[in-house]
């Protein structure tokens, strides 16, 4: 008796989470930490099957048939909530009816601390539960902070995007964007409409009145091409007063026409700039995919702008459209 | 040094000074920018910049300063996270200040490229320890001190510590631990119940 009760002692220290259970399915004695997880359970008048599912191994129904496989790896869980998950090993005790389980929280250990509001006294010293815990909570705070960058970094690349895609005067697409739009629509050979449009007598305005107004007239211009388009078209900035517009699915050459026509005469109104009359007007001329089968974004870029060239060479302020061979 | 330190300091002279101070030091410091990423890394010189620009704000001794910074980073409520972490090595302050060894593995086991200064205790019996640091970074020690102080309130232990300077190219402090369980601690949970 006194033997056994060093024993107990010995193994409260060390594992704090044993339990001896008879063949009769009685808890014989169990370590400190379950009187603190069970505090209102009369362990010791327990049966075992009654506190515990055995998860692992299978098929056993007394604690005879768990003595049998025994030395063996055991999983349990309690029966009521909550229903915490614990690992052992299951051993034979020498000469006696009964077998000696010590178990461990495992995985579960971090549920187990907030259910049962676990002290380091409750795990033996050498149980890495603590460390574990530490670890858990270290790298949950180091993923916070992690979290927070990348949030910060992936605004800032977003608003870096915008920036690089967009014309810092017109608030239009710039040269990088419309690259982008046209090796999409080409590398799915989407059809679009492709239209070059160039002001005319920009350069005279600039020279005679100034950047300050060649600005403005730009904006008035980019406002009038935005106003004139859909949503999803694109409407980019390619040069000093170069801009193109891409029209997907847009392939109706009267529609074309007369959108070219409209934006042409908007553009003519005259701007009243820091009080002078300004004029300027456009020509412009279009490329469409489905008359050319091409999806080549420079060629396609050359087509339209050979079109442009028809409108200036015919007169200036008037739109074309490509005719030639690709 | 490693943006977790540099942030730390951040959030010390938020807290304690306010955000117009920062704003203050940080110009004074030659950051280029006011907000430090905790998970980047900068070159040292930074953060040594801040300190000596805090120091010459506040006119302040760099000592005394880098001893608040250790106390505040236990002991204020924004670092709650960082007590905690802390109250893991041990039950009471006297297996505490035993795991101190084990601190900078600790930290790397979290952050991998936070590299602190060794640590060293050398238990003199009778309730006396020397702890002696590294000198890797520059005052460490006195951010140790605040820390070894705060985390003595903390436990509820009564300490006293001592600067003895420079020992073998080490600083060490000495620590007279008085009362292990002097008041109450402060509590602690394994278990973390974030609100």
């Amino acid at each position: 008796m006194s033997g056994t009760t060093l024993c107990d002692n010995t193994l409260n220290i060390l594992c704090p989470m044993h339990l001896r259970v008879g063949f009769d399915g009685r808890l014989r004695h169990c370590g400190p930490t379950f009187r603190h997880i069970r505090p209102d359970v009369d362990m010791e008048r327990q049966g075992f099957f009654d506190l515990f599912e055995l998860v692992l191994p299978r098929r056993v129904r007394s604690v005879a048939d768990l003595a049998a496989k025994a030395p063996a790896r055991i999983k349990l869980r309690f029966q009521s909530p909550p229903r915490t998950s614990f690992k052992g090993m299951v051993l034979p005790v020498d000469s006696q009816d009964e077998v000696l389980i010590n178990l461990s929280f495992g995985i579960s250990v971090v549920d187990a601390v907030n259910d049962y509001a676990l002290t380091g006294a409750d795990f033996a010293h050498t149980d890495l539960a603590v460390e574990l815990l530490y670890l858990v909570e270290a790298k949950s705070a180091a993923m916070d902070a992690s979290r927070k960058l990348n949030q910060r970094l992936q605004g800032a690349r977003m608003v870096a995007e915008e920036r690089a895609f967009t014309d810092a005067l017109t608030e239009l697409k710039n040269r990088r964007a419309l690259d982008h739009v046209l090796s999409r629509l080409c590398g799915t050979e989407s059809h679009f409409s492709l239209m070059h449009l160039d002001l005319d007598k920009f350069k005279a305005v600039n020279d005679t009145l100034g950047h300050a107004v060649g600005d403005l007239v730009l904006k008035n211009v980019a406002a009038i091409m935005l106003d004139e388009t859909r949503a999803d078209d694109t409407v980019a900035r390619v040069g000093g007063d170069e801009f193109v517009l891409v029209f997907p699915g847009l392939l109706d050459e009267p529609t074309i026409q007369s959108l070219a026509e409209r934006l042409i005469r908007r553009i003519e109104v005259p701007l009243d700039a820091e009080g002078q009359k300004v004029s300027v007007s456009a020509s412009a001329g279009t490329v469409m995919t489905h008359s050319t089968h091409c999806w080549d974004p420079a060629t396609l870029l050359d087509a339209a702008d050979q079109a442009l060239y028809a409108s200036k060479r015919a007169g200036r302020a008037q739109h074309n459209f490509f005719r030639g061979e690709l | 040094m490693h943006g977790l330190i540099n942030s730390a300091v951040e959030t010390f002279v938020r807290e304690v000074f306010g955000n117009d101070l920062w704003q203050t030091v940080a110009r004074r410091a030659g950051l280029g920018f006011t907000q430090f990423e905790a998970m980047l890394s900068y070159d040292d010189k930074l953060t040594y910049d801040v300190i000596d620009a805090l120091c010459v704000e506040l006119d302040r001794p760099r000592s005394d300063l880098l001893e608040d910074l250790g106390t505040f980073l236990v002991s204020h409520q924004r670092m709650e996270r960082l007590r905690r972490l802390m109250r893991f090595s041990g039950e009471t302050y006297l297996e505490f200040l035993l795991s101190l060894d084990d601190l900078p593995e600790r930290v790397k086991l979290a952050v991998a490229d936070l590299e602190l200064p060794g640590l060293t205790l050398e238990d003199l019996e009778d309730g006396q320890f020397d702890l002696s640091c590294e000198q890797g970074v520059s005052g460490f020690n006195h951010v140790m001190m605040g820390i070894l102080r705060a985390m003595a309130d903390d436990y509820g232990a009564l300490v006293l510590l001592t600067n003895k300077g420079s020992v073998n190219r080490r600083h060490v402090i000495g620590i007279q631990l008085i009362d292990d369980s002097f008041n109450d601690a402060r509590d602690f949970e394994l278990g973390a119940r974030e609100a």
